[in-house]
């Protein structure tokens, strides 16, 4: 993550590389997330 | 004038305590006054903003938007089996509003300047007239939101009705201009990108402080719930306490969703920004903290709380929340601002600027209880018994 980047385009690349990695990972883990709330509800229904 | 309210002891250990903070603050407030900035405070050029900005508004203005996202949720989503929650939440927004502009009085060095961007020079290309702006106007709307329970209290059955009727349109002001400012006093420091430590800087500050209102907003109607219920518990009538724990677990979920949300777009944030390499520095632990103990932690704690349906559970979560809020506002104002200045030159306040700051929120707590004893907010008002 430390090495040096020495263009904008470069720095964009990897940024939102990453952000795009994060994105998806996320919306896993809130589906998850949303189950463990509301499965239980679901369940007494 | 309704007679609910109960007869309470003139020397209660709470009207002790605060009557001699009181006492204690009024010295400094004169000093204040006729000494200026520089007799009661530590800030300087480098530092113009201390802890009355830090802790007075930007906390005060954060754990104030419980008034318009219950109002929002009630009014406009129409979850109605939050309705209870309405009137206290606009009552802590209302008075958390006040109170900033009261704090405000004491920061601002010519406070008798405070109305000049609506009069004299509006200064619109600046980020602080749309703070001032929206924040003056949304205190307008919550006095108005709140004003129904002061009529009925009053009796003016006439102005209430005509009140009444503009629910909706102040709900949707409050949303816009709560939405407004509360992102803008995120923008107002992205004008000092190399004050603010990388860790808690962001082009995204103004989504940041928006959406951690939100939670901010949802934690303090529950922490200001649990408090009532400690200390009104006789002044809450039948219908107040069914609905509470419809209150507590919706809240809770919510916050719980919105902590979440707020985590995600914080770690998006610091992938913007490249900024991994800065979290195993002591400003990285520090960060950490606040990431994994003030956000994370309580969104699991509401999680867990609103699934097993455990009230202490969701009840410390908000507590906790508000904590981690208050931290997230000082950092930025505060403890992370100014990083790189040798610790000669940081800002440290002084004894007399937190003094006021305690008088302030006395004063606050003081109106807070002189309301909720008198005035129908936790009660349904005996004429009014269908409106609420």
């Amino acid at each position: 993550m430390s090495e040096t980047i020495y263009t904008l385009q470069d720095f964009m690349t990897q940024t939102k590389g990453i952000v795009y990695i994060l994105v998806v990972g996320y919306l896993i883990g809130f589906t998850a997330f949303w189950c463990f709330l509301f499965r239980r509800d679901k369940k007494e229904d | 004038m309704t007679d609910h309210a109960i007869k309470r002891p003139l020397f209660s250990p709470f009207n002790i305590i605060s009557a001699i903070i009181v006492i204690a603050g009024l010295p400094l407030v004169y000093l204040r006054f006729t000494g200026g900035l520089g007799a009661v405070t530590n800030l300087d050029h480098t530092n113009p903003w201390g802890i009355w900005i830090g802790f007075d508004l930007l906390t005060g203005v954060a754990l104030a938007a419980g008034g318009y996202v219950t109002a929002a949720a009630v009014e406009l989503f129409g979850m109605k089996k939050f309705h209870a929650a309405v009137r206290p939440a606009i009552l802590t927004g209302f008075l958390g509003y006040s109170l900033v502009v009261f704090a405000l009085l004491f920061d601002v060095g010519r406070p008798w300047r405070l109305p000049y961007p609506f009069v004299v020079s509006q200064g619109v290309t600046s980020i602080m007239f749309e703070v001032g702006a929206c924040v003056g106007l949304y205190l307008t709307v919550l006095f108005l939101e709140f004003s129904p329970a002061a009529l009925e209290w009053l009796g003016l059955k006439k102005i209430r009705k005509i009140i009444v009727r503009l629910t909706i349109l102040l709900t949707v002001l409050g949303v816009v201009l709560s939405t407004l400012h509360q992102s803008s006093l995120g923008a107002m420091f992205l004008i000092a990108p190399w004050k603010l430590h990388p860790l808690w800087y962001s082009t995204y500050l103004p989504v940041f402080f928006f959406v951690s209102s939100i939670a901010a907003g949802l934690s303090m109607v529950l922490f200001e719930a649990t408090l009532s219920h400690k200390h009104f518990h006789d002044k809450m009538d039948k219908g107040y306490l069914e609905a509470s724990n419809h209150v507590v677990y919706g809240f809770g979920r919510a916050a719980a969703l919105v902590l979440a949300g707020y985590f995600a777009i914080k770690v998006f944030g610091l992938a913007m920004g490249n900024h991994w390499d800065l979290l195993f520095t002591g400003y990285g632990y520090w960060f950490q903290l606040e990431m994994i103990g003030f956000i994370l932690f309580p969104c699991f704690l509401f999680a867990v709380g609103s699934r097993d349906k455990n009230k202490k559970l969701i009840r410390f979560a908000a507590f906790w929340t508000v904590l981690g809020i208050m931290l997230n506002r000082l950092n930025i104002s505060f403890f992370c601002f100014n990083y790189h200045l040798p610790a000669s030159e940081r800002y440290v306040p002084h004894w007399m600027e937190i003094g006021i700051s305690v008088f302030v929120v006395t004063i606050g707590l003081i109106v807070f209880r002189f309301i909720v004893t008198r005035m129908p907010i936790l009660y349904h008002h005996p004429d009014y018994p269908e409106e609420h």
